[in-house]
């Protein structure tokens, strides 16, 4: 029997020529990332008590996003902590206020295909999208990982999720994962792992492939993979001036899968998420019309340059309504640069947007824009639990970028496809 | 563990991670987070809860974040077990990390709230005195029973690691 991508992954980070899910195995770990909320300011006082150091300074990489920019005395104190803890242990692949981890990770190159990879976050199955097993943890479990290089898992099955046919105009990655939260739920993917396939993914660039991994977490799914092809090596050699070796890396032809669900992107509409879960996602018509005070687009899921380039696309020459507010927290500083030179961000400003830092931000009720009581926002972020961005009360409705610019410019929910290639004004 | 009752606090699916352990207080001490955990669901729940209690629910508990104060919120407050049909992967790890008992029980919503139970964290065996009931969750495997025994991972290497002998 054949292995798929994951099974072959974890086979080659535990040691072993093969496993069989449902085995719980040791496995080696190539990388562990972390940030300033779960890093260093928990992770070092278990490390002081097991009187352990990190086991290799170069396979772990820092990034600071969740606190910054420090915003009270506490934010400041915990990433001045951060700060000298990574000189403390020699760890240079430290990122300071760059962006946001998933996104900054492959930025500098530090993912390639076929590592076992764990990240301090449950948006960690991001790194996915190049073809990594790569999974979230809690704080105590990655100061177990740095002190010893190791950790156990159990063997996932592996579902494959085939998007075949055209995207419409005005559809993205973020709608195909709201639409599979409403379809599976947020259980459907049972802690498996997601593998992504089909003529769309095949199309997408890496962008929208870390969208669709960095969501596979609201399926909760352990991860979501999928398999390198030029397109990923194209992106890392522009990265790392290297070409990577990756065609070991892809499931075997006789590999077993959970199950195999198949979907027609042709038929697919942009999708909105009512208040509190992402499966509360339909068709935007089923949810236009609702008032709005805010509209977000940030986070590690919705900010990055391919995501301001789609909110662009809908407000280029227009305005966001007068009584609302349009926030952007680009996903990282590069991205930022990068909207600054193509003439993106001189657009969203011109619409009437507040730029905020780079960072997680409001998206998890830490950083600037958090929502009062009453408060009704839209965003591109990846969940919208209650809470979570700020007041209990507040509603927050999630849609891609196109549909979050396009909400703002109505002061409603909106559907963002009248307003492409010179639709309404 | 084996001999302890406490009383069960029942809630439904997809219990998130910010509804245990809200943002909006992460950078507040675990004693202050704690206060606000589940008070969407359940105001009264962090006020009353006693030492020994077990949190039952549905499907997906813990779903969302990888904070791991959602698990330590918990244990902070005194609960020994999750009775759930089913958790978040991340948040049945951290449970695990902080010496809680995750045990996944297809039969959970048999359990009433307010509902007695004593657990039997070795062979997984839930009985419910109240509704003179038992319930087979899935056990836990072997060398997770050990972490959860140490009183969670960190206990749990400081013995693996020699740095404090068994006796300590």
């Amino acid at each position: 029997m054949g292995q798929t991508l994951a099974e072959k992954i974890i086979a080659r980070a535990a040691g072993r020529e093969h496993v069989r899910p449902g085995e719980i195995v040791t496995c080696s770990v190539d990388l562990a990332m972390m940030h300033d909320s779960g890093g260093p300011r928990r992770i070092k006082p278990v490390l002081e008590k097991l009187g352990a150091k990190v086991w290799d300074a170069d396979k772990v990489v820092v990034i600071t996003d969740h606190f910054v920019p420090a915003v009270d005395v506490q934010s400041a104190e915990i990433l001045n902590l951060t700060r000298e803890w990574v000189v403390a242990q020699g760890i240079e692949n430290f990122y300071d206020m760059q962006g946001i981890c998933h996104v900054v990770l492959p930025e500098r190159g530090h993912l390639l295909p076929g590592m076992f990879v764990v990240g301090g976050d449950s948006h960690s199955p991001t790194g996915g999208a190049f073809g990594c097993f790569m999974f979230g943890v809690g704080a105590t479990d990655m100061a177990g990982i740095v002190a010893t290089g190791e950790t156990w898992i159990k063997v996932p099955e592996t579902i494959s999720i085939d998007w075949s046919g055209k995207m419409p105009r005005g559809t993205c990655a973020k709608d195909i994962m709201l639409k599979l939260c409403a379809s599976l739920g947020m259980d459907g993917g049972d802690y498996q792992v997601i593998q992504y396939s089909g003529n769309v993914i095949s199309s997408f660039d890496m962008a929208e492939r870390m969208t669709l991994c960095n969501m596979a977490a609201e399926l909760g799914a352990q991860t979501g993979i999928v398999a390198a092809d030029n397109t990923t090596l194209d992106f890392i050699e522009n990265t790392i001036g290297a070409r990577p070796e990756a065609q070991n890396w892809h499931g075997d032809a006789d590999a077993s899968y959970r199950k195999t669900l198949r979907f027609d992107a042709g038929a697919l509409i942009p999708q909105v998420a009512a208040p509190h879960s992402p499966a509360n996602a339909a068709g935007v018509d089923e949810q236009a019309s609702a008032k709005i005070t805010q509209a977000y687009i940030g986070a590690c899921t919705g900010a990055k340059l391919n995501d301001l380039q789609m909110a662009a696309e809908v407000l280029a020459g227009r305005q966001i309504a007068r009584d609302i507010r349009l926030l952007i927290a680009p996903a990282s500083v590069r991205e930022l640069a990068q909207a600054t030179k193509d003439g993106t961000l001189g657009i969203l400003l011109a619409a009437g947007a507040t730029l905020l830092p780079s960072g997680c931000g409001a998206c998890a009720g830490y950083g600037a824009g958090v929502l009062g009581e009453g408060d009704v926002c839209i965003a591109s972020t990846a969940r919208n639990f209650q809470g979570r961005m700020g007041s209990k009360s507040a509603r927050v409705y999630l849609g891609s970028p196109y549909t979050v610019a396009a909400s703002a410019i109505a002061g409603e929910i909106c559907d963002p496809r009248p307003f492409l290639d010179g639709g309404v004004l | 563990m084996n001999d302890q009752t406490g009383r069960a606090w029942v809630f439904g699916d997809n219990v998130d991670t910010d509804q245990l352990a809200p943002g909006i207080y992460i950078k507040r001490p675990i004693a202050e987070l704690a206060r606000h955990c589940l008070e969407g669901l359940a105001p009264d729940f962090a006020s009353s809860v006693s030492p020994g209690d077990c949190v039952v629910a549905g499907k997906n508990f813990g779903a969302g974040s990888s904070r791991e104060q959602a698990a330590e919120a918990l244990r902070h407050l005194g609960v020994k077990a999750i009775i759930a049909q089913s958790f978040g992967g991340i948040f049945y790890r951290n449970a695990i990390n902080f010496g809680l008992l995750p045990l996944i029980c297809a039969d959970a919503s048999s359990i009433g709230n307010g509902d007695i139970l004593r657990i039997d964290a070795s062979s997984g065996e839930v009985f419910n005195l109240t509704r003179e009931q038992n319930y087979q969750a899935e056990a836990i495997p072997a060398h997770l029973l050990q972490i959860i025994n140490a009183g969670g991972l960190l206990p749990y290497l400081e013995t693996r690691l020699g740095v404090k002998t068994k006796n300590d």
